[in-house]
């Protein structure tokens, strides 16, 4: 864990209200994609925590949704503006256990963080697939920035809207796959554990504190003990989720 | 040259800057980020006899200038603190530390205090009789003068080391409450823990926490600590630690003058975890400032 001030260097909307914000600063203790930072913001006394969407050397992009008053404050901040943020939390996805054929699925605003574990396994020769779910074609995001990487990659759409015609697990239906990564609503998460034919490892969401491990907040119980999901997770294994 | 250090019931620390129980863990977390080391002391996760994962999630809301927490007491219990946890924090923590215990009945507390107390790494024992987030036990025993009493007699006769008794602001009289421990043979008194508090999600109509009620912390209860701990340290002859909301040198000072000895950080570790370092590193100049040489001087120092 870092703790340093970025400079936001972009921060765009990409639908109506998921914004992507780019900020330069000191990136070196993001190790892991699936990692996220927790950001102090003016006015408000908790940190958010954000998933980090991409990371290179002294770039950060993070892609959020707004759901309350401090994302919304967020989204109005501008290029230049400062922010005081805590990078390299949380332990990020395993690469090693991908196979040859791994499968990302993301739903709504649990994309982000498949985004450069994407860029990563591509890397590494993986062939990549991506299923994006979206409520409704207004809000699909991503699908051109996975497809430049290299991956296949799918979109489902729960009205129809847009690509399949369903839930993510729906357009997983006939995929063949050597492992499994996946970050989105818990509702998503449960269903793909169900329909998943492979092992696979999961990102969870939960009301933090710290963020860093202090103060308990965000414990759950798993296969293997109880652990913090800001530090031993939020990716947790398959095979260690109790629903 | 200024004199930070003060005497904590019998042991002398280097400063009056003590993270609070439940927002340190057992140090390690934050060894990671500065040396620890420069603390006054921590006081460690709150310790029960049997491991409790504590209360369901959500435990955690946000509030203006604060948050509430009913985590509940989650630690590993006190056999697994003995054998894992402390061996862990003697690798970063070269210092006594303060053992902060929590129980469900007088016998908990006395099992889990005479346990500990064997251990060398640990200096002072703060029994909390204030944990606003289980039931059945914690608190409880905090809001009568007699129940606390009897937590006192029960842990002092099985401990050798100073025992703090941490008390909870949610009661009447706080003042009749602290008399009982100190008659009863506590070392000193501990406070405040947190405030009850809840908060409802407007969307959904429902509590945020699961719990639906938890204990309300930060900058935001810093007036009650001073107040309470003025109304404690005025109406008794042993040594307060007091806590609070508190975030800054100023604040270490001004609880000071109302009559602590030291001063827990709580909350403010969680948001910055620099705090308490940030704090030790600016109370020489926040000193300066005031005319203050000593700190060991100004307890209780506030003026009529």
């Amino acid at each position: 864990m870092k703790q340093s001030v970025f400079e936001i260097t972009e921060n765009t909307a990409l639908t109506k209200n998921v914004f992507r914000m780019r900020l330069s600063g000191d990136t070196s203790d993001i190790t892991a994609s699936g990692q996220f930072v927790n950001i102090k913001l003016d006015g408000f006394f908790l940190r958010r925590p954000i998933s980090v969407c991409d990371s290179i050397e002294g770039e950060l992009t993070l892609v959020y949704k707004v759901v309350g008053k401090g994302t919304e404050y967020m989204s109005k901040m501008l290029p230049g503006d400062k922010l005081d943020i805590l990078t390299g939390l949380g332990n990020g996805y395993n690469l090693e256990k991908s196979g040859d054929s791994p499968l990302l699925v993301g739903g709504g605003v649990g994309v982000p963080p498949l985004f450069r574990l994407a860029k990563e396994l591509v890397a590494l020769g993986k062939e990549v697939t991506v299923i994006l779910g979206f409520n409704t074609k207004d809000e699909v995001f991503y699908e051109d920035e996975f497809k430049a990487l290299g991956a296949k990659v799918l979109v489902a759409t729960v009205d129809g809207s847009y690509g399949t015609h369903g839930f993510v697990t729906d357009a997983m239906k006939g995929l063949s796959y050597t492992y499994f990564y996946s970050c989105g609503p818990e509702p998503m998460l449960k269903a793909l554990y169900n329909a998943s034919a492979s092992d696979g490892e999961m990102s969870f969401e939960e009301r933090m504190g710290c963020g860093f491990g202090a103060c308990m907040g965000c414990s759950c119980k798993t296969v293997s003990g109880n652990k913090r999901i800001c530090k031993e997770g939020p990716v947790l294994a398959k095979e260690d989720i109790i629903w | 040259m200024v004199d930070l250090k003060v005497n904590l019931a019998g042991i002398e620390i280097d400063n009056p800057i003590i993270p609070a129980s439940g927002t340190f863990g057992y140090g390690y977390e934050f060894a990671e980020l500065y040396d620890i080391n420069m603390l006054g002391t921590f006081s460690f996760k709150g310790t029960t006899k049997d491991p409790r994962f504590g209360n369901p999630t959500p435990r955690i809301a946000e509030c203006k200038e604060g948050m509430i927490n009913a985590v509940g007491l989650q630690n590993p219990g006190v056999d697994k603190v003995i054998s894992e946890e402390l061996p862990k924090l003697k690798e970063c923590f070269n210092k006594k530390v303060m053992a902060n215990v929590s129980g469900f009945s007088v016998e908990d507390y006395a099992y889990t205090c005479g346990k500990l107390d064997k251990c060398d790494e640990i200096g002072w024992f703060e029994v909390n009789v204030s944990c606003p987030n289980v039931h059945g036990g914690g608190m409880s025993f905090g809001t009568s003068p007699e129940a606390a009493a009897e937590v006192t007699r029960a842990v002092k006769a099985v401990t050798t080391k100073p025992v703090f008794i941490k008390l909870s602001p949610n009661v009447t009289d706080i003042v009749s409450i602290a008399k009982a421990c100190e008659e009863a043979g506590a070392d000193g008194i501990s406070l405040i823990n947190t405030l009850l508090g809840m908060r409802i999600n407007l969307n959904n109509r429902k509590p945020i926490i699961a719990n639906k009620m938890g204990g309300f912390s930060g900058p935001a209860i810093f007036p009650v600590a001073v107040r309470m701990v003025y109304q404690v340290a005025h109406a008794v002859k042993i040594p307060v630690i007091g806590m609070g909301g508190v975030s800054s040198a100023e604040d270490v000072i001004e609880l000071m003058l109302a009559g602590a000895t030291a001063v827990e950080v709580g909350a403010a570790n969680l948001t910055d975890p620099y705090v308490c370092k940030t704090i030790i590193e600016d109370l020489p100049k926040v000193m300066k400032k005031y005319g203050i040489n000593s700190l060991s001087e100004i307890i209780g120092g506030v003026k009529d």
